[in-house]
């Protein structure tokens, strides 16, 4: 067992979750409210990642992040070290390859919500900042949950743009699905076993918690 | 706090409309839907922004397009009572209602809550209360914002029939408590005449015709686009006693008035809508009539529309009933201003909700 791709799973599914729900929000609240020309092209966008392979993604990522790019040359100059094969480069990866998981979610909850209510919310007196926190995010909740969840959970289980992003770096970036892979590479099925026995369970906890607060939420709205 | 408002646009409707409310009173903005009377309430409130428009209330300024003055909603003090209410579905009652105030204050709120008639109901969520309910959660929300105008959007179209008479008691009674311009959109004629002292007729986003109520009413233009049919007298009348087999003995100006059992105490004062095309016009006063309420008057005038009625403006001390007949009838009576007629009516002609309260 190797505990600590456990820890830098968790880690890296729990910074994930932290820095797309403030851009789920935004993004979810604009797609469902506003209508603008290019909003098909911006969806299509956000959806990307569900259809293009791993390695796809992660070989643009490379190109994007790595040495010599602006952004890569940029990093390296700030914090001394490669943005790719690093611990913030998978953040960075994981957060891009996440977004449709976030943002889809989150615009069907602000969808949920009557125009008319965030009319009221308005009449009443409330300014949008206002109207978001007391009447938009609670009736959007259980969107935002489930945003927030299945990038968790999508996280802990994501392989290939680990691999190609981050390589397989013990403590940095050998998250536990490159940690099983490892493993049954070196014919160790024990640990694959026990690993893998892990993530299903850790998964299965998330999204089962998930659906008892929403339904919770559910009973409280009606 | 006199509500001015101009509005102009070319879509999605064509909309050209000024009117102006004085404080404290109640001007229906009535038309068929798609005629514009939502939009003009929106424009109000600041939820939608016509190309050449104009709000002003007692002296402050919402939206001005020529100075490019452009209050956001929530900065401009309205209340608004939408058509299907828009409650917070997470918030109870008491909470929809303090979500309205600058300051949250549960004891205002449950005053307010007092004032439409929720009392006890104060921990609800929308989701348990009734449609009528609901309503009025939505009124107490309206006026916890301690609003410069009051807003309301066909407020009784989604509740039955009995609610609604009982709503239209307590929004008169209410009336008493409010100081601001209230405008009430509606496209029912009942309604309007009922609660609003000025009507605002709207027809493919133009004034129609605008003015008091009873001038409104009588208009033939107006009426042709409200619909003939709907065309009724306001009759001011005090109940005076419950009879045992079921009518309810009111007084009116014009004599002893017989309806069905009405809910209200002997000495309540009430306006009672008689439709035109219910009355019939007699020269002699008949008998053997079923009819229960026979009204000696003189007819004041006769007015020719365009088809085969006409309608003759029957003065009865004060007041005047309207009665629509054909063109054929008056001529056989031979009715002319000043001849004495007998306006009969049907005790059961006069529907429960076309009476309410006097202000």
């Amino acid at each position: 067992m190797d505990w600590t791709a456990l820890i830098l799973s968790l880690q890296l599914a729990g910074w994930t979750v932290v820095l797309l729900l403030p851009v789920s929000v935004l993004m979810g609240r604009l797609l469902a409210y506003r209508s603008f020309r290019a909003k098909g092209l911006v969806e299509a966008l956000v959806m990307l990642p569900l259809v293009l392979p791993p390695t796809v993604f992660g070989f643009y990522l490379l190109v994007a992040f790595g040495r010599g790019s602006p952004v890569g040359d940029l990093w390296q100059g700030l914090f001394g070290h490669q943005l790719v094969f690093s611990f913030e480069g998978l953040v960075v990866a994981s957060v891009i390859f996440n977004l449709p998981f976030a943002i889809q979610p989150a615009q069907r909850g602000f969808e949920s919500i009557p125009p008319e209510v965030r009319e009221a919310a308005a009449c009443c007196g409330m300014s949008p900042l206002i109207s978001l926190w007391k009447v938009e995010l609670p009736l959007a909740w259980p969107g935002l949950m489930t945003a927030m969840v299945l990038t968790f959970a999508h996280t802990l289980g994501e392989f290939g743009i680990v691999l190609m992003v981050g390589g397989s770096i013990p403590g940095e970036t050998r998250t536990i699905a490159i940690a099983i892979y490892d493993r049954v590479q070196a014919f160790d099925d024990r640990s694959a076993g026990i690993m893998s026995a892990m993530l299903v369970v850790i998964s299965l906890f998330t999204i089962a918690a998930t659906f008892w607060l929403s339904s919770r939420v559910g009973r409280r709205l009606s | 706090m006199t509500l001015e408002v101009i509005a102009r646009a070319r879509t999605p409707i064509p909309l050209d409309v000024a009117f102006r409310v004085e404080p404290g009173e109640l001007l229906a903005l009535v038309g068929h839907s798609g005629s514009g009377k939502t939009t003009l309430l929106r424009t109000i409130a600041g939820l939608w922004h016509p190309e050449t428009a104009r709000v002003c209330v007692g002296g402050s300024t919402w939206l001005d397009t020529e100075a490019g003055v452009d209050l956001p909603a929530h900065r401009r003090r309205v209340g608004i009572v939408f058509q299907n209410y828009a409650l917070f579905p997470h918030m109870t009652a008491l909470g929809n209602v303090m979500a309205a105030m600058d300051t949250p204050d549960r004891a205002e709120g449950a005053r307010l809550l007092d004032l439409v008639n929720l009392t006890g109901l104060s921990g609800r969520k929308p989701a348990q209360l009734s449609g009528g309910q609901q309503q009025r959660v939505a009124l107490a929300r309206a006026l916890a914002r301690r609003p410069q105008a009051l807003l309301l959007d066909e407020p009784f179209s989604a509740v039955d029939r009995a609610t609604r008479e009982r709503l239209y008691t307590e929004i008169v009674a209410l009336r008493a408590h409010l100081s601001m311009p209230v405008v009430l959109v509606t496209h029912d004629v009942n309604e309007a005449q009922l609660l609003a002292d000025h009507m605002v007729v709207i027809d493919g986003g133009q004034v129609l015709r605008a003015g008091t109520t009873a001038e409104v009413m009588s208009d033939p233009d107006a009426l042709r686009a409200l619909g003939i049919r709907e065309v009724a007298a306001m009759l001011p009348a005090t109940v005076a006693e419950h009879l045992s087999d079921g009518l309810s003995r009111l007084e009116a100006a014009t004599g002893s008035l017989y309806l069905p059992m009405i809910e209200a105490a002997p000495g309540t004062r009430l306006r009672v809508r008689i439709m035109a095309h219910e009355v019939i016009l007699s020269r002699i006063r008949p008998e053997g009539l079923s009819a229960q309420n026979i009204l000696q008057g003189k007819v004041a005038r006769i007015v020719q529309g365009t088809g085969p009625g006409v309608m003759v403006h029957v003065a009865i001390g004060d007041h005047e009933i309207l009665a629509r007949i054909t063109r054929r009838a008056a001529d056989q009576l031979d009715l002319h201003p000043g001849r004495t007629v007998h306006a009969i009516l049907k005790s059961m002609s006069v529907a429960r909700d076309h009476i309410a309260p006097a202000r």
